[in-house]
């Protein structure tokens, strides 16, 4: 199997989507002839013309919409963000179109587009632009989020967003495009709504996603040398949530630390929390804990940045907390 | 400002409790930590005891009254104050209590009171004085409960325990009141009842095996694994194999046996039906014993089906018979309860088809424990291969003269020594043991048979 980056893995879903399905077609900001601000779109251009990947000025909320309109005409749109940051422009096309098209048009219109681009904190990009906006999309009905953690799951996962006849907002790690990984060639699905078991243990559950995976993993290592056998949850996608793991998961370990990179309240962990406590009261010998990014804008001075991110240390005393060890 | 004091739950399994005496009466003062009543709860008499102090102005029941548990049973209060408004706010189940008890509850005199030492009321687990809730409005009264840090495990009537914990005590039989915790704040955690026995330290024993049940019986009864059940089938099976067997010998007596059926021999040759008897084996006698044994042991009687364990309330005992190639399990169904005639008769029956290879399936499969015998052939003793699903299996060895001590001298006894294999996933040792006591003590003294 080829081992390639994350980048490549989801440009590889692209072109081969694109090649599939006419209907297919990438826009938003450089994604043409710069080839994509991460170049996650390189080649495309020259393959499939400007017709099919189309670059758009900065309007996010304008192109937003056109392939709002573009998919409810029966195209199937990947609308590019520069980053999740510049997506807030477009929220309401988003939540106020995309979302509710289906519902509201009593299923006669769906919205078959997907909606990328990377999110959370990169390096220093300070308070505007390192955010994590999972938990604002998971949170509206109509919506599906999708947050691969490696370069298999993010070609996977990215050709079923594609092909998912509802919206899908596709959440990259801007620090992942780099990581490198095996990746089936050609046809690899991944299905949306299914965790995957990263790391298998018995003594605590580790839930996490997207870039909090490399944490989490890490974290394991660690206490994997002080005899702890962590088991790591990554969701893959965010909603629909894939209780089902999760909670069995939690029944073999008893225990729970939920890792995220976002802000704690209302964050993605707090659902989590909440299914666990409700379908596996019985089985938990330990609060559930979080590890999440601390609860203020992200700091620019590269020191408090590093203090504000969930990282294995965090993650590590959390596991010790829930398992009572000093 | 008047304060109620109500019944609390002194127990974890408390719902209602009976006021059995009162300590204080009504003008009385009241200091933090009297003792204001006695109260009988469903384990034993624990003490009521006041947390703020002032005069008790009221007994809002009597004594013998049975109060459910958070109803008002007394108003403390200011010297003089008016206690009735506070008393006026109980609810009508105490009253109703109240009224309905006292004649067939009453008070107990002096002279059945509990020992005097109230620190150590007899038949009590260790668990200190209870404490009478007190509610009041008066903010400012300061909190007269104990600081958190010197809480021991089991003070007032909350167990601190996680969920997992509470849910292990319950399948386990556990009183979680008499154990420490080891979490924060004395929280229970599951590693607290690690090695816990079941059914410990109270006294109280709950059946977490199905005893012989009076209603109409289901074939068996399935019970989940418990953790600690999955943890000893996981690590015995890796240290022995796929069934970590273990073995129990024991020598029996069979004098007794031994005459008893040459009487009941003698008996069928004496018979004008002669030739319609068959003749009783000590195989047969044994397989009604097993049978009648397993009855007061169901832990023996129980399949293993991997991720839970089939409590049989049924008892098919299988008898292993040697064919020419092998061997094979005709199964005596409902041996328990078969006369030793019908059980004669039956195994000549399956073991003669069985050598002629003309058993139905039906007849040899759903057996929940098998008897081996071997000792026909002369052997002593021996180790049979258990049978799954069944979790044991009674290798019976010759019955044999041998030299035993008697009343400080030797004599010359039949003896005959059972070997149980057991699987360990299902049967502990002591388990183990239990049955092949009941069992040696039917063998030794075979009128038990007929119980």
């Amino acid at each position: 199997m080829a081992i390639i980056t994350y980048r490549d893995a989801l440009n590889q879903a692209l072109r081969e989507e694109m090649q599939r399905d006419d209907s297919v077609f990438l826009m938003g900001e450089e994604v043409g002839v710069y080839q994509g601000a991460y170049k996650v779109s390189r080649g495309l251009l020259d393959e499939f013309g400007p017709n099919r990947v189309v670059d758009t000025p900065i309007t996010e909320l304008g192109f937003a919409g056109v392939g709002v309109g573009a998919a409810m005409v029966g195209l199937r749109p990947v609308i590019e963000f520069m980053t999740w940051n510049f997506a807030l422009l477009a929220v309401d096309q988003l939540v106020n179109s995309a979302a509710k098209m289906r519902y509201m048009s009593n299923g006669q219109v769906g919205v078959p587009a997907v909606f990328r681009g990377p999110g959370g904190a990169a390096l220093q990009l300070a308070a505007q632009h390192s955010q994590a906006f999972e938990s604002w999309y998971a949170h509206v009905p109509g919506l599906k989020v999708v947050m691969p953690a490696t370069p298999a799951d993010a070609k996977g996962l990215l050709k079923s967003a594609i092909r998912d006849d509802d919206p899908v907002v596709f959440i990259e790690g801007e620090m992942l495009y780099n990581l490198k990984g095996e990746v089936p060639e050609g046809e690899h699905i991944v299905p949306i709504g299914q965790a995957d078991i990263k790391r298998e243990g018995a003594d605590v559950t580790l839930v996490c996603h997207s870039k909090s995976v490399s944490v989490t993993l890490k974290a394991a290592e660690q206490l994997a040398a002080d005899g702890v056998n962590a088991e790591v949850v990554d969701l893959r996608t965010i909603r629909p949530l894939d209780r089902e793991s999760v909670l069995s998961s939690v029944a073999k370990t008893h225990r729970c630390v939920v890792v995220e990179e976002g802000w704690p309240f209302a964050g993605i962990g707090a659902q989590v929390v909440d299914t666990i406590q409700r379908e596996a009261f019985d089985e938990l010998d330990a609060p559930i804990l979080r590890v999440t990014g601390a609860d203020v804008p992200m700091p620019y001075n590269k020191q408090l940045e590093r203090a504000a991110k969930a990282d294995p240390a965090k993650v590590v005393a959390a596991v010790n907390q829930v398992l009572y060890r000093e | 400002m008047a304060t109620k004091v109500v019944m609390e739950a002194l127990s974890p399994t408390m719902e209602e409790g009976r006021l059995v005496e009162w300590k204080k009466q009504e003008g009385e003062p009241v200091t933090v930590g009297d003792v204001l009543a006695e109260v009988e709860t469903d384990k034993a008499v624990m003490e009521l005891v006041a947390r703020a102090g002032g005069t008790l102005l009221k007994h809002i029941v009597e004594a013998g009254a049975t109060v459910p548990v958070s109803e008002p049973v007394a108003v403390i209060g200011e010297p003089g104050e008016d206690g009735s408004g506070a008393a006026g706010q109980r609810e009508g189940g105490a009253e109703r209590q109240r009224a309905g008890k006292p004649q067939t509850q009453p008070a107990r005199s002096q002279a059945t009171q509990p020992a005097p030492d109230r620190d150590q009321p007899t038949s009590m687990p260790p668990a200190p004085p209870a404490q009478a809730v007190i509610e009041t409005s008066d903010a400012t009264r300061p909190s007269p409960g104990p600081a958190k840090t010197a809480t021991p495990p089991g003070a007032g009537s909350r167990v601190r325990a996680s969920p997992l914990a509470k849910r292990m005590a319950a399948e386990r039989g556990v009183d979680l009141s008499a154990l420490a915790g080891s979490g924060p704040e004395g929280r229970i955690i599951a590693r607290d009842l690690a090695g816990v026995a079941e059914a410990s330290s109270t006294g109280v024993t709950p059946a977490p095996l199905p005893r012989r049940p009076t209603a109409p019986l289901t074939p068996y009864t399935d019970v989940p694994l418990t953790q600690i059940r999955k943890t000893i089938a996981r690590r015995l099976a890796q240290s022995i194999g796929p069934i970590p067997t273990f073995y129990l010998t024991s020598e029996v007596d069979m004098e007794r046996l031994w005459d008893s059926r040459e009487a009941l021999t003698a008996g069928q040759r004496g018979s004008t039906e002669a030739g319609q008897q068959v003749k009783i084996s000590f195989n047969d006698i044994i397989i009604k014993a097993v049978g009648m044994a397993l009855r007061q042991h169901p832990a023996c009687n129980a399949w293993w089906q991997e991720d839970h364990i089939r409590y049989w309330n049924e008892v098919h005992v299988s008898m292993a018979v040697a064919v020419e190639e092998g061997l094979i399990t005709p199964v005596i169904r409902h041996a328990d309860q078969k006369g030793l005639r019908e059980i004669a008769a039956e195994t000549r029956d399956l073991a003669g088809r069985a050598r002629e290879r003309r058993l139905k399936p039906e007849e040899y499969t759903g057996g929940t424990f098998s008897v081996s015998n071997l000792g026909m052939l002369d052997i002593d003793e021996f180790t049979a291969v258990i049978n799954p699903p069944e979790a044991g299996i009674l290798a019976v060895g010759r019955i044999v003269r041998k030299p035993v001590a008697e009343q400080e001298q030797v004599a010359l006894r039949r003896r005959m020594r059972i070997t149980m294999s057991c699987d360990h996933r299902v049967i502990d040792g002591a388990t183990g043991a239990q049955f092949l006591q009941t069992l040696k003590g039917m063998l030794e003294n075979p009128l038990a048979l007929v119980w």
